[in-house]
């Protein structure tokens, strides 16, 4: 048993090196506390409504957001907007639906069971517009990204004048925290920027670590649940553990073997 | 065996028994002799039938709301991730599942290695056991091009363009497994197919692997051969099935802690964007449990010969029972077979480490040496320390500490009286 304990956290430590060399490739990402990290992680939901006003005010306007729904924002764990405010959020958006009775296309209101509107009508389109570069969808973006919160929120700030010897293309911008530091979208952020509605001062900072969160919730949606149901599912298997090594020790005793 | 002699008590059962002996085979695998020594390294076969089990189920509940298609593929696991009822959780269960999974496979694969279980007369359920590990490589590979994300996309095309290097055939039989002239929806909808059916055959196999070991008995930690039943075994039943059912109680808490808080570190961020066949993701690596084989395949500079070390890498395990020349099987009395076997190990470990690394400069010379030792180990080390090594004293039996029993007795002590004189 200590030989198999010992030889186990052997093992541990080889994937826990191999995990911090996949990660430690980059320049050290700016780091915030995220509320989320950790067993008991939840979303600050202030921050995330915060979020998704910056989403909806700046990111929106070339990122779309395609695997989300108006409905998602009233739900558990989320940034859990009264069904009214999310029902008026779909509402100022335009949806196209149909054919209708007449085999026509219409623009309506849009409702909770709607997906967010697209700022572009395809990919192309989204191209076209900015300078051949296409604005990825954001719903997973903090997942399909090797540093993960930190490091949008590090990019959100990393904007730089180039150092001396490095020439930018027309549309091409310097950022440290880019891979290659070679970025086609300009820096979003300034203070004051977005007017938030529960006063909260509108630093770069500020946005910068809200809309991270709200991106991690888009990607993450059952982040809270998973995380409540797996400290009673770990909860559950350790007490299980105890009780089964007991009637282990019990069932051996009967033999001279050690177990 | 005991179970010829199992007559059921009721009159139901003997007239049911006799027809179909299901009660027989009951009999037998509860009262399945077992050396009593086994340590927690042999447990490993039923977490991994545990494994086995949870992968089906999981993909089963999967395949009802995944959609096989290159437009809708990335979208459909989305919408399991987000508006399936505990889609999230059946999707880590499975996606982590395949780690912990391979995490077993390579402790049993390694406690085999350790203790000679591969060696006669247990060569064959060694064999399937090969037969398996391929078979998991093959559906973990095919599994993990369901999601289309880049990874998927690029992984698919990389391991099957390896085709491509067989002489003359080699491109046809690429278009041949793409349905196409890329990898695109063709490729996706029979890799699905494939990764739905593999299970259902490591099943079967798992059967033939768990009915061979039952015809000689376990092997144990001491390695030698004993009488069955005899003080030296305990029924299967309650002994090894409450020591197995702790041990998987342990695997599932380590499981539970991935499944629950960290469900992405063992996949590729890239994998989250969606397949796009104009853009290729800066480094392509395959799954943690390829990349030992992924840095031979890498280490050699032609294409071909690259394709054919990185199978024989594979293929080599089959023939170790005959590799392998010593008679003792536990490398508990073999001094020196005992730090090969570690420096196997750390080489193993080596490779993995560096077939995530980009292949040039430094990392591509360690993966040389280390392919050409894990080869030597295999080709060179094993054959004649058979040979050479001077053993220590077996004991008996498992009970008495008695010194002298192995499995070959008369030649062990042939070879230790030479080397006296």
């Amino acid at each position: 048993m200590k030989n198999f304990f010992r030889i186990s956290f052997l093992i541990a430590l080889f994937f826990g090196f191999q995990f911090n060399s996949n990660a430690a490739e980059k320049a050290e990402y700016l780091k915030t506390d995220w509320s989320f990290k950790g067993p008991f992680g939840k979303f600050d939901r202030a921050a995330l409504q915060r979020g998704y006003q910056v989403y909806q005010e700046v990111c929106s306007s070339c990122h779309s957001m395609k695997y989300l729904s108006y409905r998602n924002l009233v739900e558990e764990g989320g940034p859990e907007f009264s069904v009214e405010q999310a029902k008026a959020i779909a509402a100022s958006f335009e949806v196209k639906d149909g054919p209708n009775a007449d085999g026509e296309m219409f623009m309506r209101p849009g409702r909770l069971s709607d997906k967010f509107v697209m700022p572009y009508e395809n990919e192309k389109a989204a191209q076209a517009a900015n300078g051949g570069a296409y604005p990825p969808d954001m719903t997973v973006l903090v997942k399909a990204r090797g540093g993960g919160v930190d490091y949008i929120y590090s990019l959100l700030q990393g904007y730089e004048d180039p150092p001396a010897g490095v020439t930018l293309d027309d549309g091409v911008y310097y950022n440290k925290y880019m891979y290659g530091n070679k970025i086609k979208m300009s820096n979003q952020l300034s203070d004051g920027l977005v007017e938030y509605s529960d006063g909260t001062n509108a630093s770069v900072e500020q946005m910068a670590k809200d809309v991270t969160t709200f991106l991690m919730w888009t990607a993450e949606p059952h982040l809270e649940t998973r995380h409540k149901m797996g400290f009673k599912a770990i909860v559950y298997l350790i007490i299980l553990t105890v009780l089964v090594y007991f009637s282990m020790k019990r069932i051996w005793s009967r033999i001279e073997t050690k177990v | 065996m005991s179970e010829h002699e199992y007559t059921p008590k009721s009159k139901v059962g003997k007239w049911f028994n006799d027809r179909l002996p299901l009660l027989t085979l009951a009999n037998h695998l509860t009262d399945y002799p077992t050396p009593k020594n086994l340590n927690y390294w042999w447990t490993f076969g039923g977490i991994l039938t545990f494994c086995l089990i949870t992968q089906i189920v999981t993909g089963l509940v999967l395949a009802m709301h995944y959609i096989a298609h290159a437009d809708m593929a990335f979208q459909s696991v989305e919408h399991i991730m987000r508006d399936v009822n505990y889609g999230w959780l059946i999707r880590y269960i499975h996606a982590n599942g395949a780690s912990m999974f391979f995490l077993a496979v390579y402790i049993h694969i390694f406690r085999s290695l350790f203790y000679g279980s591969y060696k006669s007369p247990r060569e064959v359920i060694w064999i399937i056991g090969i037969i398996i590990y391929l078979l998991m490589m093959a559906a973990a590979f095919l599994g993990y091009v369901l999601p289309w994300g880049q990874m998927s996309f690029w992984g698919a095309t990389v391991i099957t363009n390896l085709f491509s290097a067989i002489p003359l055939v080699g491109e046809g039989i690429v278009t041949w497994l793409w349905g196409g002239y890329s990898v695109d929806n063709p490729t996706l909808t029979r890799f699905f197919t494939l990764h739905y059916l593999i299970p259902f055959l490591i099943l079967g196999l798992v059967v033939l692997h768990i009915w061979a070991l039952h015809v000689p008995g376990n092997n144990n930690p001491i390695g030698i051969d004993i009488k069955k039943p005899s003080k030296d075994t305990v029924p299967f039943h309650p002994y090894i099935v409450i020591k197995d059912g702790f041990a998987l109680l342990m695997f599932m808490i380590v499981f539970a802690f991935f499944v629950f808080y960290t469900p992405n570190i063992l996949g590729h961020a890239d994998n989250y964007i969606e397949a796009n066949p104009l853009v290729t993701p800066a480094h392509i690596v395959p799954e943690w449990y390829l990349l030992p084989f992924y840095a031979i395949l890498r280490s050699v500079p032609d294409k071909l010969l690259g394709v054919i070390a990185m199978l024989s890498a594979i293929l080599i395990l089959a023939a170790l029972p005959w590799l392998d020349t010593s008679k003792i099987r536990s490398a508990v009395f073999r001094p020196l077979y005992k730090q090969f076997y570690w420096i196997l190990v750390a080489d193993v470990l080596i490779l993995g480490y560096v077939g995530a690394m980009p292949a040039e400069g430094l990392y591509l010379l360690i993966a040389r040496i280390a392919t050409a030792y894990y080869f030597l180990h295999f080709l060179v080390v094993l054959p004649v320390l058979g040979f050479k090594e001077r053993t220590t004293p077996v004991p008996l039996s498992i009970t008495e500490p008695i010194l002298g029993g192995s499995p070959n007795l008369a030649a062990v002590k042939k070879k230790d009286s030479f080397k006296d004189q």
